[in-house]
């Protein structure tokens, strides 16, 4: 069997407590049950699964691929051999726009730290507000912040722009930015909350009786616990930004400014049907952040939408 | 917790406690009070007048009472778009969630190496809606794309997928249902809450897979597909990256890939009609409120709460 995490196999443990059984016990019910299926249905279950995979991942590799290869070589060869390693299609796609991609990266960099940022701080104070604090019309706010989670952005859009532009922020980061540290995504609100809810409240007792105030129940007990909420919030973050484009393309219309999916957009729309290496290249590029998010960070990933999903 | 509060009045605690409290929490709630307030009511209630008016932001706006919502009914466009838009969504969500759930059952319960498969399907959930797989969808579909070779091995003549206006919106299709990944994580999360005494004690009664599936995992997993489904709609019904990448900005072609948010974005910020696309923005609001609240409803006659726990 391999690893699996620990906190997503909950189920023995609140298995054991419905039925009386210890834990091990139940995952020893369980090796059993699964022992007594056929190999033959396993094998074949290996088969539909590896299959599927390689046929979800097929293009993606084989845009890894074709980004070394020369371009009029590239719709010719459906196969995923590095039969070439061209590297003329980095060197050229990353001049190939007015600017050099090192440019679009560092503003997609910059927006992409100023939301995490944001995020983090904003998110974090109002989620211990909800979680730990009584107020007035507590349950009213906390359904307004659950709808905001589900207004669609077209909504407000127009107005905002309109606002933004008066205040002379468009072609500036501010617009991308400054929404995230007024905490406009809720849904991390939310996931904070039901992680704060998940700490014992004995903690900021002790921390009230030894004198402690909100400030610092908040900064020294309830902050340090929720590492892991921060970094879901992080990582979560990082990608929705990084591939955000609907708000880019509105706010930032200058070449200078542009963050890297505008430089996509703009570099396939310059491209027309010509080198489709360089093209590729550069998307390779672009994907190489998400996917080392996704390499190091998967545990979070998995763990925030399996919380958020279910509770 | 207004239990609690009762009892703190019955038992007569000091009300600077409360008031305190009521200082505590308006402070930390400070910033997303201001953000609610400039970023997401104000503005929302900004669109609301706007969509009475003709705006273009060089002049002022000019109030022109409901005219906005009548050209609703002729704008052949936005026929289109509502069209384009809800084919793409209830063609689509569904097939997903099926893969999802279909995929999340497989994987389920002991299988070795689940985390990687878990993994390879989970990834393009992350990738599928950025610009640079968008570019790679163009090539994919296009007339010397991978899909034709592909087709050309078994003897298939191709075509241009992207350019023909029969198939331009299936492959938008096929790129969402790609991204199955993240619901099924959502079902596998959920599968693990389906105690195993269940399927014991029907094992016992001498139920075979089959109807295991059908009388227990499935009513018990009703919950989750709920949520997946309203999420997903949701979702579904704002994608515009792709769509808009694809056509390259226009929703071609002949607008069979005219999505409402893309029609919305050439309105309101290609044609400057920031009147109409408000009015647009409202009924795509209106249109989801009230898919989400038929679904709401139409759960109760599906959807199965476990109240055991």
């Amino acid at each position: 069997m391999t690893k699996t995490d620990p906190s997503t196999d909950r189920a023995p443990m609140t298995e054991s407590v419905v039925t009386g059984l210890p834990p091990e016990r139940i995952r020893e019910q369980r090796r059993r049950r699964n022992a007594f299926r056929k190999p033959v249905t396993s094998v074949l279950r290996h088969v539909f699964l590896i299959t599927a995979a390689v046929l979800m991942l097929y293009p993606v590799i084989w845009m890894v691929v074709s980004s070394f290869r020369p371009t009029e070589l590239i719709f010719r060869d459906a196969g995923l051999v590095f039969d070439s390693f061209e590297i003329s299609n980095y060197v050229e796609g990353w001049e190939a726009l007015t600017y050099p991609f090192n440019v679009y990266l560092v503003n997609s960099g910059l927006v992409v730290i100023g939301s995490i940022i944001g995020n983090l701080v904003s998110c974090s104070l109002a989620a211990y507000a909800f979680a730990r604090l009584e107020f007035t019309g507590k349950r009213f706010w906390f359904a307004i912040m659950l709808l905001s989670i589900m207004l669609p952005i077209h909504v407000i859009i127009v107005p905002q722009y309109v606002l933004f532009s008066q205040l002379g922020w468009v072609n500036t980061f501010l617009p991308l930015i400054v929404p995230k540290l007024l905490a406009t995504d809720a849904f991390f609100i939310f996931l904070m909350v039901q992680f704060i809810r998940g700490i014992p409240r004995e903690l900021d007792e002790a921390a009230r009786i030894d004198g402690a105030g909100h400030p610092r129940i908040f900064l020294q007990i309830i902050l340090p616990l929720m590492v892991p909420a921060l970094a879901t919030t992080t990582i979560f973050t990082f990608i929705w930004t990084w591939n955000d484009f609907f708000s880019q393309l509105i706010f930032l219309t200058k070449p200078g400014l542009y963050t890297v999916p505008l430089a996509l957009n703009a570099f396939q729309d310059a491209q027309s049907s010509t080198d489709f290496g360089e093209l590729f290249a550069m998307s390779v590029v672009s994907l190489i952040p998400i996917f080392l998010i996704f390499l190091f960070g998967q545990r979070f990933l998995i763990k925030g939408i399996a919380t958020t999903g279910i509770k | 917790m207004s239990a609690l509060g009762e009892l703190r009045r019955v038992k007569g605690q000091p009300v600077s406690r409360q008031r305190k409290q009521n200082k505590a929490a308006f402070l930390f709630l400070l910033p997303w009070f201001i953000g609610l307030a400039l970023i997401t009511i104000g503005p929302m209630v900004a669109s609301f007048a706007l969509s009475f008016t003709r705006y273009n932001l060089l002049s002022p706006p000019r109030f022109i009472g409901f005219e906005n919502y009548v050209r609703m009914f002729e704008d052949e466009r936005l026929h289109k778009a509502l069209a384009v838009t809800f084919q793409y969504v209830f063609i689509s969500v569904p097939l997903q969630l099926g893969l999802a759930l279909l995929l999340a059952i497989v994987l389920d319960r002991g299988l070795r190496g689940l985390s990687l498969y878990r993994s390879a399907f989970y990834l393009p959930s992350l990738l599928g809606g950025s610009v640079a797989i968008a570019i790679l969808w163009r090539q994919l579909f296009g007339v010397d794309g991978l899909v034709n070779v592909v087709l050309g091995w078994v003897g298939i003549e191709g075509q241009g997928w992207i350019s023909n206006p029969e198939t331009a919106l299936g492959t938008l299709m096929v790129l969402n249902v790609w991204t199955f990944g993240a619901p099924m994580v959502i079902f596998l999360a959920g599968l693990r809450q389906i105690p195993v005494m269940y399927y014991e004690a029907a094992s016992v009664d001498g139920a075979n897979r089959r109807q295991q599936f059908r009388h227990i995992t499935l009513p018990m997993l009703t919950p989750i597909i709920f949520f997946n489904l309203i999420l997903q709609l949701i979702g579904a019904f704002q994608s515009f990256t792709q769509a808009f990448v694809v056509s390259g900005g226009t929703g071609g072609p002949v607008d069979s890939t005219l999505f409402y948010t893309l029609y919305l974005y050439q309105q309101g910020f290609t044609s400057l009609n920031m009147g109409y696309a408000s009015a647009m923005a409202w009924l795509l609001l209106v249109i989801i409120a009230a898919l989400t609240a038929i679904n709401f409803w139409a759960s109760k006659y599906w959807v199965f709460y476990d109240d055991q726990d």
